[in-house]
């Protein structure tokens, strides 16, 4: 049980922040331009652990809570997720609903640490965070209930271990669904981690950021834990998705952990490729965009359900 | 029935092309994904009947019909009109995407309730043949310019060719050969009517033809 859990813990703290250097790299070869080292990220927030912090006189403590919710939140909620073959540490019936919720919290305390700073433009960004957010919900919830369907289990592990003994003999409409329930999450993650087509992580004008304009205030140590919660938080949606392209199981347990780091190695390769090849959506598309991936997760049901 | 699996990822295909369609502006877009469709739906016949000459000149002449000559007419109509975009929907993208897939969950509702032949039960061909009348019906309502009305058009077309294939033994093949060639007539009027109506208010929007002037 606690080598489980440590086993579970190390893989999310130590491959988490690997994940968007791969997808910048996937970017910069795709442009045709060396791109920034592999590993940078763990050098950015080792940097700016040793820096100081410069605090507005206007906020308060819900500033720093924000920064330390973020980056608590992602950690709670890998332990009730298997990360493919490795079963999750913490699990009981009914805990996708905690799931979806303790990001619900983090984001909640995201926006609160964005209005508490009283600037315009971080309000604007915290506005846009949440209507899309709750665009974005239903899909999962919807994706989740087939899952639970499929399976007759309300536990994410459950869920997706049932998916794990079945493997390949799922057939007819059930097969059918993976996929399309693939796709609604492989979106939603993209929304939920401010990925192009919904929001640009590189682009500096505030008038046109979601998330990165919410944390324009934060510096140092508070910055470092928003960079690596939000690796985190990508680390663990990603799963969601691989643990449902990949219902593999070696019996041997160091075969599982380098099997699950290499498909998410391919995610964000796959994320890296999206971005490369589409535009940010205009503002007013997004919501069109989510609301068509809902459909389609519920088209999933009604596939199941008939 | 050999190509069960295949015919039903077919059937899953246009039901997503549906709501696809009824989602985005881009007309030119539209025009690739309804002949899309219509391609994808000439193979039906083959795949469910095998290789008789019946099922065979159905799908080649549906293929050619609905692939290739329908929508360079469309894409000759929309050049000659020069629009590119669906600007107002009586009904906007998001509400008709909904409602969209309120239909098609009706519809695969409805199709449960039916008392169909037992080899007919799980196919997705009565659900995906309502789903695809309801979505081109949708099309037609709520859009407001006349090329999209035609795609509504086909569409509605798309879905009762979808029926028609539960018949095709019983149907000869002169009523489906009619039904196309009806089409065509129809889309060559169509695109007839359109360019008239665009010399005399330089737009095709079928709203201004209610208003009578001398």
């Amino acid at each position: 049980m606690l080598t489980r859990l440590l086993l579970h813990l190390l893989l999310l703290l130590v491959v988490a922040p690997l994940l968007p250097g791969i997808i910048t790299r996937t970017k910069a070869v795709i442009s045709g331009r060396q791109g920034a080292p592999l590993l940078q990220l763990y050098r950015d927030i080792w940097k700016l652990l040793r820096k100081g912090m410069v605090l507005s006189t206007t906020t308060t403590w819900v500033f720093r809570a924000g920064p330390v919710v973020g980056l608590a939140v992602p950690i709670l909620a890998a332990l009730l997720l298997p990360f493919g073959a490795i079963g999750a540490p913490l699990s009981f019936s009914g805990d996708l609903i905690l799931f979806v919720y303790l990001f619900g919290l983090a984001r909640f305390f995201t926006v609160l640490a964005a209005m508490d700073t009283g600037s315009s433009f971080e309000g604007m960004g915290a506005a846009r965070e949440v209507t899309f957010s709750c665009l974005a919900e239903p899909t999962i919830f919807i994706a989740f209930i087939v899952l639970a369907r499929i399976s007759g289990s309300l536990s994410l592990d459950g869920m997706y271990g049932a998916l794990l003994v079945s493997g390949h003999t799922l057939h007819g409409a059930t097969g059918i669904t993976l996929p399309l329930t693939a796709i609604s999450l492989f979106i939603v993650l993209l929304a939920e981690n401010s990925r192009i087509p919904f929001d640009d992580p590189n682009t500096h004008l505030e008038l046109t950021m979601i998330h990165e304009v919410m944390v324009l205030d934060h510096s140092g140590p508070d910055f470092a834990f928003i960079l690596y919660g939000s690796a985190m938080k990508l680390f663990v949606m990603g799963a969601l998705v691989v643990n449902l392209l990949l219902p593999l199981a070696s019996q041997n347990q160091p075969a599982d952990v380098g099997l699950f780091i290499v498909a998410m190695v391919i995610l964000a390769i796959a994320v890296g490729l999206v971005e490369s090849a589409m535009a940010r959506l205009r503002l007013i598309r997004i919501p069109q965009l989510l609301v068509g991936t809902s459909l389609l997760s519920l088209f999933a049901l009604i596939l199941l359900l008939r | 029935m050999d190509f069960q699996a295949i015919i039903n990822g077919i059937l899953l295909f246009v039901l997503l092309l549906n709501l696809f369609i009824l989602g985005t502006s881009r007309l030119g877009t539209c025009i690739k994904m309804v002949s899309l469709q219509g391609a994808l739906l000439a193979l039906l016949p083959v795949l469910m009947h095998g290789t008789p000459y019946h099922a065979l000149i159905l799908s080649a002449s549906a293929l050619l019909l609905k692939g290739a000559l329908i929508p360079w007419l469309l894409f000759r109509a929309i050049r000659e009109v020069r629009i590119r975009r669906e600007i107002t929907p009586r009904i906007g993208f998001i509400a008709t995407l909904l409602l969209g897939a309120l239909t098609t969950a009706a519809a695969f509702i409805f199709s449960g309730q039916l008392p169909l032949l037992p080899e007919h039960q799980h196919s997705l061909i009565i659900p995906g043949s309502l789903a695809t009348l309801c979505a081109g019906a949708l099309l037609l309502i709520t859009r407001s310019t006349a090329i999209t009305q035609v795609l509504g058009y086909l569409m509605f077309e798309n879905g009762i060719f979808i029926f028609g294939m539960l018949f095709i033994k019983a149907m000869p093949l002169m009523i489906e050969a009619g039904v196309l060639l009806d089409m065509l007539v129809a889309i060559f009027v169509m695109g007839i009517v359109m360019n008239h109506i665009n010399r005399e208010f330089s737009s095709i929007n079928t709203e201004q033809l209610s208003q009578l002037k001398e």
